[in-house]
């Protein structure tokens, strides 16, 4: 298997010189995997200790502040709070699902990292569906969602992981359409390839209205995606108490958790990705320095969440009805107008190209 | 149950739901027995006595004194008003006149109490639909009013400044220029309310035509305060009984005539602004004086019945006292304006989705402790 990352490339060569091919391969996958899963994890626990920032400025309060120096260590210190946790569950809850529910979110969470293209060459899987592969992987973490709500038992788990169906199902459709549009400028799904057309300017800049149009139906409905408000229906607390992890405890609970705030990470990641230029400098002002990339990728992808954390801490929650009404009566005939549209721009050639 | 459903796989089939004693939604330990197909409200039956204490008993046993740290455990959002309403009844059976300075220093904060409590439930209204911060923007105003609370009376929440025949002490010096000062520091906020939660357009998406109460259904149910200002019904005691310094000031009924949750909200912010007009009016000019008229040690009421109502910050408080000339009551019966705003709750919700129940009873804004005495 090609893995094209070009931190790893003293390693990878290393590896090949003492190893046989095929253990120095294992081996180098193993170290990757790990890798990821310290980006994962570093990554969450950040957002965590970032929104409960974030919340706290909207909120005219300080934020956790106690462990660690400006309260860094606040989330490491939740986190071992969760892992020395006891599991607790219902008795009637079906056992087998009810356990295999946490790791369908989590892995997915986890799978979709490999194909974010952090910077030149720092992706770990470039897919020639990129694209595609990041929307199937969310439609497969809802899964997780659905079992957990229907599993555990519980009446208001069920009415969670039912609205969380119904939501998704519906808001996948804008997510795709709306990358669709911009695959149409692009001419391709894979990450790198789309990465490499906006050398010429931004997705946003080079396809001007659509695009615009499109990144706001993606920012809506990768929120809903998410399930983070005003779509959080899926947890509603003042309806559902916790929604579909009701019933999930210690570090069960901890990786729906997570989940939410990776996905976070990941919607934000595709849009940078998608629409902003992953991590290629504004102008190409440190177009010399390689090694920025990680650093324009991050910041713009937090900006990115901040902007969705902006929402959370602002706006009320939609109704159910309301919530199915925003999608198929607005968002998906303006997504397919806007397709078309983006279709007549790019046949037309009225793209802005630097 | 499985029989029904192999029967038939695609039947609907209602289910029940207890919501509560303990849900974030019922703001205490109310229970609802929901019955629910899907997301819609077929009926809704409130089920109270979880946090009965037997007040009205207890008030059998002890003389007119002690009774006023009870009312505090009634509504306690609105511990003065309650204070006073048993303070009027106790004080018009006696025929005692007080001085203009406690009317008037009893109104300032009955009106404070009343901007503190709505406060407190524009901060958990927000929240029931979804917008967190709200909350927090609520209570750092109440914050304000607890703190002059604190500085004359003693207490935040359960004060027990008013007595029969007066206050039990004087305000403090800093009063005027603290209620003042919060004036000023509340004008500038309410405005800060309507930005971030009245002109939200899911907030009105989700409050208009929500919980919809005509008018003659809440004279019919006995709905008061807020909520039945909301349905057009002009039933404010401060108007229609005035008590206390109330005859001294101009102030406007709040009235809605729309009836949805989102009717009964815009009363309740209108109502802020009429209580920060009727402090102004009043805070400038407290009339010197005596702050008590000497009681006897042991109050005994004269033989009769005795009625008296004020409007708390949820409605309409009523005191009915029965005496037979003893130092105590004979009997105390409270009409709690939550009690039968809470009877409205299946009427109002009987149809709509769970999120909708949400934000009607958050309008009705029930506090339990007052429908369970």
């Amino acid at each position: 298997m090609n893995i094209p990352l070009n931190i790893s490339g003293p390693l990878h060569n290393w590896l090949f010189a003492i190893l046989p091919p095929a253990a120095a391969g294992i081996f180098e996958m193993v170290i990757m995997a790990l890798v990821y899963l310290a980006i994962f994890a570093v990554a969450g626990l950040f957002l965590v200790l970032l929104e409960r920032k974030v919340a706290a400025w909207f909120q005219l309060r300080l934020g956790p502040n106690r462990v660690g120096y400006f309260g860094l260590m606040q989330t490491m210190a939740d986190a071992l709070k969760l892992v020395s946790k006891e599991l607790t569950g219902t008795e009637k809850a079906d056992k087998f699902l009810y356990n295999l529910a946490p790791y369908f979110v989590i892995i997915t969470a986890l799978m979709a990292l490999a194909v974010i293209p952090f910077s030149s060459g720092f992706q770990a899987f470039d897919i020639n569906i990129g694209v595609f592969f990041i929307i199937a992987l969310s439609s497969i973490g809802v899964i997780g969602i659905l079992l957990a709500g229907w599993s555990s038992n519980n009446k208001f788990a069920m009415i969670g992981a039912m609205r969380s169906g119904v939501q998704t199902i519906s808001y996948e459709l804008s997510v795709g359409l709306s990358l669709l549009t911009m695959i149409l400028l692009t001419g391709t799904p894979q990450l790198s390839g789309i990465v490499e057309v906006q050398k010429n300017g931004w997705l946003i800049v080079q396809g001007h209205i659509p695009a615009l149009i499109a990144f706001m139906i993606y920012m809506i409905a990768g929120t809903a995606e998410t399930n983070r408000a005003p779509f959080d229906l899926v947890e509603a607390e003042s309806e559902l108490g916790a929604g579909f992890h009701t019933e999930y405890s210690g570090m069960k609970f901890a990786y729906f958790f997570l989940a939410e705030f990776i996905n976070m990470f990941i919607i934000a990641a595709v849009a940078v990705t998608v629409f902003f230029g992953a991590w290629l400098s504004p102008f190409g002002i440190t177009e010399s320095i390689p090694w920025l990339g990680v650093f324009w990728f991050l910041a713009k992808t937090l900006a990115i969440v901040f902007l969705m954390m902006w929402f959370r801490w602002t706006f009320p929650r939609l109704r159910v009805d309301q919530l199915l009404k925003l999608e198929w009566k607005y968002l998906l005939p303006l997504n397919l107008m806007n397709i078309v549209l983006m279709a007549l721009i790019v046949w037309l050639n009225l793209t802005i190209q630097f | 149950m499985e029989t029904a459903i192999l029967k038939s796989p695609f039947k609907s089939e209602e289910y029940f739901v207890n919501m509560g004693p303990q849900h974030p939604a019922t703001h205490g330990v109310l229970r609802l027995l929901l019955t629910i197909d899907g997301e819609v409200i077929k009926k809704v039956e409130p089920d109270l006595g979880y946090i009965h204490r037997s007040i009205e008993k207890m008030c059998e046993r002890d003389s007119y004194q002690q009774i006023i740290h009870l009312t505090d455990r009634l509504d306690y959002l609105s511990a003065h008003i309650n204070n006073e309403a048993v303070c009027l009844a106790v004080e018009n059976a006696l025929e005692l006149e007080v001085p203009e300075r406690v009317k008037v220093i009893r109104t300032i904060l009955d009106e404070l109490t009343r901007i503190a409590s709505h406060c407190l439930w524009w901060g958990v209204m927000g929240m029931d639909v979804g917008a967190l911060t709200t909350y927090f923007y609520g209570f750092r105003d109440r914050e304000l009013i607890n703190d002059i609370f604190e500085e004359t009376c003693g207490a935040r929440l359960t004060m027990n400044y008013n007595v029969p025949g007066g206050l039990r002490h004087d305000i403090h010096p800093n009063f005027v220029k603290r209620v003042k000062d919060f004036v000023a520091h509340f004008k500038t906020k309410l405005p800060e309310y309507d930005r971030l939660l009245t002109g939200n357009i899911i907030f009105q998406k989700r409050t208009k035509g929500v919980g919809v109460l005509s008018k003659e259904d809440a004279i019919a149910y006995g709905a008061s305060g807020p909520v039945g200002r909301g349905s057009g019904y002009s039933c404010d005691v401060r108007i229609h009984h005035p008590y206390s310094a109330l005859h001294k000031v101009n102030f406007n009924e709040a009235l809605q005539t729309a009836g949805d949750a989102f009717a009964r909200y815009q009363v309740r912010i209108q109502e802020m602004w009429e209580s920060l007009s009727i402090i102004e009016q009043l805070i400038d000019d407290i009339p010197e004086g005596a702050i008590q008229v000497a009681t006897d040690a042991v109050i005994k009421l004269p033989k009769g019945e005795f009625y008296q109502k004020v409007e708390t910050a949820r409605g309409e408080l009523g005191v009915f006292i029965i005496s037979t000339g003893t130092k105590n009551p004979y009997r105390l019966k409270l009409r709690s304006p939550g009690l039968s705003n809470l009877s409205l709750l299946n009427h109002i919700t009987v149809g709509s989705k769970i999120g909708d129940l949400v934000a009607a009873m958050a309008t009705l804004d029930l506090v339990i402790p007052d429908i369970d005495r």
